[in-house]
């Protein structure tokens, strides 16, 4: 090759046909798709819960996408329906994940409906999935003698913290939680190839 | 339309287009001369190797090769001796602290209550430090470095502008300290492998164009007719690393699952279209300068590159399978996944062909040996890749510590390998001193080879019974995380071997510093530079 313009001019060309093909093309068709109907925005704290999900880096373990029956049985299993583009309208930036360390996520506000459990299991995951290999979160937690009044107690299975003490949720476990339960597309929806 | 008849157009337009790029960019296709590939030696230096790392005695200069390019060769190498010395130091902390995060990370995963009291130790920051300490620091700071290094060296002249690519080093490594810091203390844009916030990658914008700039200006002041392989590479690296960065980190842009698409465009291209090239240039450079014997076949390494180039791009959507996107999409990406081979096959006959009846040269030279086991994992890492494509395939392997075992074979097994060979030839040339313990360098490569081995067998094996697992219904999830546990404790003991590899390295780097008495390479032109000139 004797000539650098070609060279880079080439180059751009092939990274050009992909950009067209795996950006601008779905940018075209899906970046705007239409909230599916069912779903709701998230409320501020929400958002704010949805922050510390992405700060604590809970995707690199967690999906968000149940495949369809055809593809494995994450249905089976609980997690819901194969996901379409308008169940993200309102994550920014979707968080899809591409591992399943832990089960996927889509849905778990509709199987674990309870702050408590929730709160409880970011504290300690071992006192309530035995051999779980989920990190514990205590820093999203204070350990006390007593809790204010106002504040969250978190009921713990006995023996997971010493004797006399209690543990209180600070707001960002609180947020955190709430996204978790406003996760839950178990609404119908129907894909685009469906 | 129905899949097959996308499936076939993408085919036939892949094979058209890549037959029309090859011919549009083609210098007399079928010219048998090889001087194309000939251009990394001086008149009258073929049959002579060059390997600055190698004990001393066991290379000698040229006897027969013209002394004014050997001496503008040692100009070129002195040209850019202080910029590729801190691009190195930078590589070398990076390096060892990626490691520290990964194995870390790596330990974490079975002994989950293990350094919890702290937020940035928690396994989802340290692994993202990690994961950004390779993506950013590691990688790009030695194949960047060693692209600096070769480029006068394949133009045949001095670097021009050098100092704006130091300065650009300069406020890269800031934004990266920067990016790490925000990323540990819980500030992330919450992309994999996009995650260091915008506002910071506007100092990574600035410095990579700062760092290309010298390319630019190289290129302009050549004195060769021929552009050697490994300039496409190089070249086109510098050239798609800012596109892909700016497109993808451009604040506001991306929309719902368009991001996913657009995620994986970069994730993907990250690796295929800068550290791919980057090391694939230091092989095509590095390995036929090592055993003094140009490159087998010149067509051959024109259709790897194509090929690369137009199939590599458009891979992305693999990562999606069964997910959310245009069905069409994934399917092209499967289709061109599978297209890789190609080029991939094309690269490694032409490496085959061309070391064949010099393999003794592998114990004289541990860059020959770093770079022959690097090239081989990126034809085993490619290969696997594409078939771990195939919807048949990813159905397993997808969401499993598999996934992971192949990252690692693409990015250690093959690009770091590749960059530990050229650093070990660099080095000497760049400072002027003979690596003062060879042993050192064994030690490096056993751990690291042994490692990798250790860290690919266990995880592949987890990784494959963790998918099968989650398949079947009729077992609980649990059951997938706990068969793991075996396998991930293996992982952390080959990556331990990794990590004290990259120690052994890095102290030994140490060691040639303040070696009292600095020796000059026996052989190495900066000797005559330093002396002739």
């Amino acid at each position: 090759m004797h000539s650098e313009t070609r060279l880079i001019l080439g180059g751009l060309t092939t990274l050009a046909v992909a950009t067209a093909a795996l950006v601008v093309l779905p940018y075209i068709t899906i970046a705007d798709s239409a909230p599916a109907p069912g779903l709701k925005p998230y409320t501020p704290t929400e958002l704010r819960g949805r922050e510390q999900y992405i700060q604590h880096g809970c995707v690199y373990c967690h999906s968000q996408q149940p495949r369809a029956r055809a593809f494995a049985p994450d249905a089976k299993r609980g997690w819901g329906r194969a996901t379409v583009a308008g169940d993200y309208a309102y994550d920014d930036p979707p968080l899809l994940g591409t591992m399943r360390t832990g089960p996927d996520l889509m849905n778990i506000g509709a199987r674990r409906p309870s702050d408590q459990w929730h709160l409880g299991h970011l504290f300690q995951p071992r006192a309530y999935v035995p051999g779980s290999i989920m990190p514990a979160y205590p820093f999203l937690f204070d350990m006390r003698d007593s809790a204010e009044p106002g504040e969250t107690v978190v009921a713990l299975p006995p023996g997971t913290v010493p004797e006399g003490k209690v543990v209180v949720a600070r707001p960002a476990a609180l947020d955190l939680v709430a996204y978790l339960k406003s996760l839950d597309r178990s609404y119908p929806a129907l894909a685009a190839d469906q | 339309m129905s899949p097959l008849a996308i499936l076939m157009s993408a085919f036939i337009l892949s094979i058209v287009g890549l037959g029309f790029f090859i011919w549009s960019q083609r210098a007399h296709l079928t010219d048998p001369s090889t001087e194309g590939s000939e251009v990394i030696f001086a008149a009258g230096e073929i049959g002579t190797p060059e390997e600055p790392a190698a004990p001393s005695g066991t290379t000698r200069p040229a006897a027969d090769a013209d002394d004014a390019e050997l001496a503008a060769r040692a100009r070129a190498d002195a040209s850019t001796a202080p910029l590729v010395f801190f691009f190195y130091c930078c590589a070398f902390v990076w390096l060892l602290v990626a490691s520290a995060a990964g194995l870390t990370a790596s330990i974490k995963l079975h002994a989950p209550d293990w350094l919890t009291a702290e937020a940035w130790l928690s396994f989802g920051r340290i692994r993202t430090v990690h994961l950004n300490a390779v993506a950013y620091g590691w990688a790009p700071m030695a194949g960047l470095g060693t692209a600096l290094f070769v480029i006068p060296r394949l133009l045949k002249t001095e670097l021009v502008g050098g100092r704006y690519a130091l300065l650009g080093a300069a406020l890269w490594n800031a934004a990266l300290i920067a990016g790490l810091g925000s990323l540990a203390y819980g500030v992330s844009d919450g992309l994999e492998w996009l995650e260091i916030p915008w506002q910071i990658d506007l100092l990574f914008v600035a410095g990579g164009a700062l760092i290309g700039l010298p390319l630019i200006l190289t290129l302009r002041r050549r004195q060769v007719a021929h552009l050697y392989v490994s300039v496409w590479y190089m070249g086109c690296a510098l050239f798609w690393f800012p596109v892909l960065f700016l497109v993808a980190n451009f604040p506001g842009l991306h929309h719902g699952v368009e991001q996913a698409t657009m995620n994986w465009w970069f994730g993907h291209n990250v690796l295929g279209l800068f550290y791919t090239p980057l090391a694939l240039a230091s092989i095509y450079y590095f390995l036929p300068k090592v055993i003094g014997r140009p490159i087998q076949s010149y067509n051959l390494s024109l259709l790897g590159f194509w090929g690369l180039a137009f199939f590599y791009g458009q891979v992305g959507g693999h990562h999606l399978i069964g997910g959310p996107v245009p069905g069409w999409m994934v399917t092209l990406s499967i289709v061109q996944s599978m297209m890789m081979i190609l080029p991939v096959a094309a690269f490694t006959a032409n490496q085959h062909l061309t070391l064949k009846g010099n393999l003794g040269a592998l114990r004289q030279s541990p860059t020959l040996r770093f770079m022959c086991l690097g090239g081989l994992m990126y034809t085993a890492s490619s290969v696997q890749g594409s078939f771990e494509a195939l919807r048949s395939m990813n159905a397993i392997t997808h969401f499993t510590h598999y996934t992971v075992a192949h990252a690692h074979l693409g990015l250690y097994g093959f690009v770091s390998l590749v960059f530990f060979g050229a650093m070990y030839f660099v080095i000497p040339r760049i400072t002027g001193r003979d690596w003062p313990w060879p042993r050192m360098i064994s030690a490096h490569f056993w751990l690291a080879s042994t490692g990798i081995a250790i860290y690919f067998v266990s995880l592949t094996i987890g990784g494959w019974l963790q998918g099968r697992a989650m398949l079947d219904e009729s077992r609980g999830f649990m059951e997938s995380v706990l068969l793991t546990l075996p396998y991930l404790k293996a992982r952390s003991v080959g990556g331990a071997m990794m990590a004290l590899g990259h120690v052994v390295f890095a102290a030994h780097f140490v060691r040639l510093l303040i070696a009292r008495g600095a020796r000059r390479t026996a052989a190495g032109p900066f000797a005559t530079a330093a002396e002739g000139i």
